[in-house]
């Protein structure tokens, strides 16, 4: 299987669901002939020309209400927000229109876009260019979300978002665009809503999406070679909709969860998990269910201390054990 | 004017008990330690001792009733009294706390101590009502093998109970409380994490302590005694002399004071029990100061009483009371606390069956008094009948007595209290 990297994975994606239906189109600020901000669509304005790969103002909001309204009419728009935080300057289209068209129309009309772009601190890229937002669209009914932790996933992923029929976000990571993952070359989907066991434990269960998910392996596999714990690692991969059985099997196996994310805490996507946890799987619970996630403030610009505020291994497996304690 | 028994709270989650069994019937005569019925807890089997003396006039319930707590279960008065009419419940909040009133040892005792007070009855609960903690896990677990968490100690943050906890408890069988059981330690709301700096009597006490166990070589022997004729001593005294005002000669005596008295008294047969390892020589005694250990906070005393084989047990009794006292109230001068030949511990007011304390400096050997234990054993004709069995463990120090002075020592205390009026002669 050829190793390849997670940017190369969303760019295969791509280039495989356009030649599959003409109906696919990518929108977005300098995605055509700059090849992408992080060069995602390189060379794909070049294979496939205007039509399919277009170029928009720099207005996030115009260039998503008219992915929805083109939609509307059976284009299928994947659009490139350059930061997810951008997407806060298409708020009403996106949260709005996007989430509940199908529902406000009683059916008649769907909105089959993809949102992708990457999500993620770390980059000490500031405050206002650093929002993890999926706890933000998972709280939408009408929007799906989705976090790949990995190439493979990636590919995966954005190939059932791009098929699926309601607006499904799509979380990238600039800080795995670079990554390598084993990806084969034959064709294959990701199921939206089903999660993936990167690693089986007994002792605990580590719960997380993202880039968050490939920390907690490597501090599971710490854990495991430092204190003889076994850890279980559940990667989402989606958020909505939200493989609940396999959270709640593993919970129920281990009698422990840590959850991981890189959302602040205050109404992040683990306060969900947490809230599901303890209402499906009280009885199997032997301690509290614990949390790693993003320090509750504004994402700082010094990259030391945004090191520490998002989280990181030292953090997951310190709190790892307190959870064992 | 008849005095009302009602139905101890034996347990933080008891609200009703089952009289199991009355062990004393209407128109007996009773006495105080007497044992007049026994009480299915939610939790076990317990008896319920007597604190007054006269005759059992009422059974306000009949064997297998259930009796709220607080509600009258008999009423003990004077030969042809009426008993006074059966109220009902007092208010929950006012329910009594049990009868005896019992120290709890705030911590594990030490491995030497002695008790202040004759041993209580049944295990009273805490009053606190402290909730148990338990993972939702444990709880179910607990459930589905049928175990009690409360008698579960628990590991995880706080004293919760974890399911490890609950897959290593054996399942409890309801089990009359032995009648020198102390209660278990309450449980703690929450377990904390402490450093505790080493006062100066932590200090002494491991210092002496490693001195004797490094440089005594300790032997250790073992003997059971039939704790029947001392209880029953003890009960004929404290029968004539407890009710008394003080002027008149009343007094109480514990179990303590009679293996006091006891021990002093078995060194005059054993004379050479009563020795200090002294480098080029041994030192025999001529007198019997005896130590005896006092837990207090955070630590353990050994008050001395002089010359106590030449005191009765009045005198005994009486200086030990003045010496836990002070040894409680850390008012002991160091001159009450040297000086001793030899020492007794007694762990058996916490059901501790049988141990072996550290030799104290100096003395030649330590007693380790257990508790007196209800068991079956076999009497003079070959049958097997319940006896009070009592251990008693002593710990030689081989440098100055060898095992068969430790055993002709044993030998004669167990004479001495399985026939106490030998303490007369």
């Amino acid at each position: 299987m050829p190793l390849i990297t997670y940017r190369e994975a969303i760019k295969q994606a791509l280039d495989e669901e356009i030649q599959r239906d003409e109906n696919v189109c990518i929108m977005g600020e300098e995605v055509a002939e700059y090849n992408g901000a992080y060069k995602v669509t390189e060379g794909l304005w070049a294979k496939h020309g205007d039509k399919r790969v277009i170029d928009t103002p720099i207005s996030e909001a115009a260039f998503s209400g008219l992915a929805i309204g083109a939609s509307m009419l059976g284009i299928r728009p994947v659009i490139e927000m350059m930061f997810m935080s951008f997407s806060y300057v298409a708020i009403d289209q996106l949260f709005n229109n996007a989430s509940f068209c199908r529902y406000m129309s009683g059916g008649l009309m769907n909105v089959p876009i993809v949102v992708r772009g990457p999500a993620n601190g770390g980059t000490s890229v500031g405050a206002t260019h650093s929002h993890t937002i999926e706890y933000m669209v998972a709280n939408h009914p009408g929007l799906k979300v989705v976090c790949p932790s990995n190439a493979y996933d990636a590919k995966g992923l954005m190939k059932a978002a791009i098929r699926d029929n309601d607006p499904v976000f799509v979380m990238e990571n600039t800080l795995l665009y670079g990554e390598q993952w084993e990806v084969p070359e034959e064709e294959y989907i990701v199921e939206l809503g089903v999660a993936n066991i990167l690693k089986e434990g007994t002792d605990m269960t580590i719960i997380s999406h993202g880039r968050c998910a490939m920390l907690s392996l490597e501090a599971a596999k710490t854990i495991e070679a430092t204190h003889g714990i076994s850890v279980e690692v559940v990667d989402l991969r989606s958020i909505r909709p939200l493989d609940e059985e396999t959270i709640l099997n593993s919970v129920k196996k281990t009698g422990r969860a840590l959850l991981v994310e890189e959302n602040k805490p205050y109404c992040g996507v683990d306060a969900q998990i947490s809230h599901l946890i303890q209402l499906k799987a009280f009885d199997y619970l032997d301690a509290p269910v614990h949390r790693v996630s993003s320090i509750d403030a504004p994402t700082i610009y010094s990259k030391p201390l945004e090191d520490w505020q998002i989280p990181n291994q030292e953090r997951i497996i310190a709190m790892a054990m307190k959870l064992m304690a | 004017m008849a005095t009302l028994i009602d139905m101890p709270k034996l347990s933080d989650t008891m609200t009703v008990g089952t009289l199991v069994r009355w062990l004393k019937n209407e128109g007996d005569a009773v006495a105080n330690g007497d044992m007049i019925a026994e009480i299915e807890t939610d939790k076990a089997t317990m008896e319920v001792e007597c604190f007054d003396e006269g005759i059992l006039i009422k059974h306000y319930c009949s064997e297998g009733d259930e009796v709220a707590v607080a509600d009258p279960i008999a009423a003990i008065g004077e030969a042809g009294e009426e008993a006074p009419a059966a109220t009902s419940s007092a208010p929950a909040a006012a329910a009594p706390e049990p009868v005896a009133a019992v120290e709890a040892p705030a911590a594990a005792p030490a491995p030497v101590a002695a008790p202040a007070a004759p041993a209580p009855v049944a295990a009273p609960a805490a009053s606190t009502g402290a909730r148990i903690k338990a993972s939702p896990l444990a709880k179910k677990i607990a459930a589905e093998k049928g175990l009690d968490l409360a008698t579960i100690q628990g590991s995880g943050p706080g004293g919760r109970i974890l399911k490890e906890d609950v897959l290593n408890a054996k399942p409890v069988a309801a089990t009359p409380a032995a009648a020198t059981s102390a209660p278990a330690a309450a449980p703690a709301a929450t377990l904390e994490e402490l450093v505790i700096p080493v006062s100066n009597m932590r200090k002494s006490i491991g210092k002496a302590l490693v001195a004797s166990k490094t440089q005594a070589p300790h032997f250790y022997l073992q003997i059971e005694v039939n704790g029947a004729p001392l209880a029953k001593l003890r009960a004929e005294l404290n029968g004539k002399l407890a009710g008394l005002p003080p002027e008149q000669g009343g007094v109480k005596f514990s179990v303590n004071d009679l293996t006091l008295k006891a021990a002093a008294e078995a060194v005059r047969r054993v004379p050479a029990i009563n020795r200090s390892w002294e480098g080029d020589s041994i030192k025999q005694h001529a007198n019997v100061h005896l130590a005896f250990g006092v837990a207090i906070d955070d630590g353990l005393v050994t008050p001395v009483i002089r010359a106590a084989e030449t005191k009765g047990l009045r005198e005994i009794g009486a200086e030990a009371k003045v010496l836990i006292k002070k040894a409680r109230s850390k008012k002991l001068t160091p001159n009450e606390m040297s000086g001793s030949t030899l020492t007794v511990t007694n762990l058996g007011m916490f059901g501790i069956s049988d141990f072996y304390g550290i030799i104290n400096p100096n003395n030649a050997a330590i007693l380790s008094i257990g508790a007196t234990i209800k068991k079956p054993v076999v009497n003079e004709h070959d049958e097997i009948v319940v006896g009070q069995v009592m251990k008693i463990g002593l710990s030689g120090d081989h440098r100055t007595i060898d095992g068969a002075v430790g055993a002709q020592y044993l030998q004669a205390l167990k004479e001495i209290l399985e026939t106490p009026a030998m303490m007369l002669v």
